[in-house]
């Protein structure tokens, strides 16, 4: 009687589980098929992208993405290129340092200067933007790739810092008296113990600041026009006077999403603690 | 006087010995901060002077089209858009778009990240999806909501609602903060999901067994073990999304455009179509200020939270 009441028990708790499994599947589709749908909207032809009803069947072509490699999408993209990994590269060589002053041999005011940074990072950007716009045109510097690597880092250090110093808090205590008592240089130490060992900690910063630099659009959109304009403002400019070329802008939108979709997809562990500015692990 | 010769170098020379070493801590402390300046300097000059130039602009009145009219105003900035409507329009719109967001991607995300903490076949694909709309470009996926989705004549919204005979809608017009909010927690659900299956993957499994082997059922476990385990969890995404989510521009601006009229503006769309399209720079400083002393308020509640979070973390 016990063992055939248990197998049903079993058999329903297996049960469950397939139905759970399968609700789970649906969700996860139905979530994701509007990136389906654009995927699919960027393999056909002007006239059925918008098609009343939606055509599911259609003869694919790579006429959308053809014409983005021949218009003139290049320099949105390269500027997009320079912009992220500039920044990046000038984010990561003023945080990694200022993290270090925040965790292994800290400063005196640790807590006031991480509470100073963060709190940067909570100004609405729209409070700034007008000194940063009237500032930019008097030195000359709207329109300039260079004015937004200087705002990317503005944008995403506070996060790196607060990132790294999360990293550098896990590296041992026996670790750096160890080297100390060799006697090393602040500098050696850095360079040889150090940075080895937050070296994914490193990784999952610059993660973290480049999909934010590239999917910036607020300052691009104020601060650029023909020379520095980015890839957000390029998927903007399919929408043109002649009307919208809802193919194109969605082959351009998979294009401008996809190094950001597979650095996330590849990188999903660093995501999180990312997100939560190193808070979770 | 032997005690006095013993005494007067004694005392001169621990006299040198703290000026030395007084000195040997300050250059410490500069040996310390040193590799801190570079980014401190780089954010107070990227962000302290454009804002305090900001609260400058907003006791002034100056439009670039009256470039003759540049006057201290004092606060009068401030009194003017306390009697706008439409700032009280656009906060409003603000407080309904970011709170809404927030509670909906959370219930979503919560949701989820329950579905997904247990084992089943495929779980890392499916995980994988899930993410993805956080990862696409924002402005590609707020273009793909008002065209793709809700397009009155050929959106996929209208199809699916249209095969169970419901008429089409034209939504980023009759329902513009709907459409926004749709958009917004597609986007964020899986922030959500991510910081919350974080929680519930760090829960200890033998208490969770031990909840069991006591006779407690699966809600009871939820609402007395994981709950409380989460809240630290909930509270910091709530928090994290509110920030992120209550900056949003990209959206309203390639959605709606803050319309019909200025139905959907949000502050941040509403600061910038007031600087950039009508050229009113004290009103839309003034408008900044207001906003950045809101933004503190709830920051400093977000702040506190999270630093406790991290002091908790770092005695453990």
């Amino acid at each position: 009687m016990s063992t055939i009441t248990a197998q049903q028990a079993g058999t329903g708790r297996r049960s469950t589980g397939t139905l759970l499994t399968a609700f789970t599947w649906v969700v996860a589709l139905v979530f994701f098929a509007p990136v389906v749908w654009m995927v699919l909207t960027s393999f056909k032809h002007e006239s059925e992208a918008a098609a009343s009803p939606p055509s599911f069947f259609f003869q694919p072509t790579l006429e959308q993405y053809r014409n983005i490699f021949t218009a003139d999408a290049g320099p949105y993209f390269l500027n997009s290129v320079i912009a992220t990994a500039a920044s990046t590269l000038l984010v990561l060589v003023l945080a990694v340092p200022a993290a270090y002053a925040l965790s292994i041999r800290p400063v005196k005011r640790t807590q006031d200067a991480l509470f100073f940074f963060i709190s940067t990072k909570m100004l609405p950007i729209v409070a700034v933007i007008m000194p940063i716009y009237v500032i930019a045109g008097q030195i000359r510097m709207l329109d300039n790739i260079l004015t937004l690597i200087i705002l990317y880092t503005a944008m995403n250090l506070p996060i790196a810092i607060w990132m790294m110093r999360s990293f550098f808090l896990e590296v041992p205590g026996e670790v750096l008296e160890a080297a100390s008592i060799d006697g090393a240089s602040l500098l050696k130490t850095m360079r040889s113990v150090l940075i080895p060992m937050v070296a994914p900690g490193i990784a999952a910063t610059a993660l973290i600041c480049v999909i934010f630099a590239w999917n910036e659009f607020f300052f691009a959109l104020n601060l650029t026009a023909a020379n520095a304009a980015t890839a957000p403002i390029y998927l903007m400019s399919t929408m043109t006077s002649e009307g919208l070329f809802l193919a194109q802008l969605s082959a351009a939108s998979v294009l401008a999403s996809l190094p950001v979709v597979l650095a996330g997809w590849f990188a999903q562990k660093q995501l999180v603690r990312g997100l939560s500015m190193g808070a979770v692990k | 006087m032997t005690t006095m010769t013993r005494t007067t170098p004694g005392d001169t020379r621990s006299a040198e010995e703290i000026r030395a070493q007084r000195a040997a801590e300050r250059a410490e402390g500069w040996r310390r901060r040193a590799p801190l300046l570079p980014a401190l300097i780089f954010v107070i000059v990227c962000t302290q002077i454009p804002f305090l130039l900001t609260i400058w602009y907003s006791l002034r009145s100056r439009n670039l089209l009256r470039p003759e009219g540049e006057q201290f105003v004092g606060l009068s900035n401030f009194a003017d858009i306390f009697l706008d409507s439409t700032f009280r329009t656009a906060a409003l719109n603000s407080v309904i778009i970011t709170f809404g967001c927030v509670f909906v991607a959370l219930l979503l995300g919560l949701g989820l990240a329950l579905l997904l903490d247990r084992p089943f076949a495929g779980r890392g694909v499916v995980r994988t999806l899930l993410i993805t709309p956080f990862l696409i470009m924002p402005v590609a996926g707020a273009m793909l909501w008002s065209i793709s989705m809700f397009n009155p004549s050929y959106g996929l919204v209208n199809w699916l609602i249209g095969l169970v005979g419901i008429s089409p809608v034209d939504w980023t017009s009759q329902y513009p903060v709907l459409s926004i909010v749709i958009a917004l927690v597609w986007q964020w659900t899986p922030f959500m999901m991510l910081l919350l299956l974080a929680g519930l993957q760090s829960q200890q499994r033998d208490v969770l067994e031990a909840a069991a082997m006591d006779g407690a059922t699966t809600w009871e476990t939820f609402r007395y073990v994981t709950l409380p385990h989460l809240r630290f969890y909930i509270e910091l995404s709530v928090l994290l999304g509110v920030i992120y989510v209550v900056n949003t521009f990209d959206h309203i601006y390639l959605m709606t455009a803050g319309g019909p009229g200025t139905a959907s503006a949000n502050l941040p769309f509403y600061i910038y179509q007031r600087a950039f399209l009508g050229f009113d720079i004290g009103q839309s400083a003034a408008m900044g200020v207001v906003t950045v002393i809101a933004t503190i308020i709830i920051s400093l509640l977000a702040l506190r939270l999270i630093f406790r979070g991290l002091n908790a973390k770092e005695q453990q």
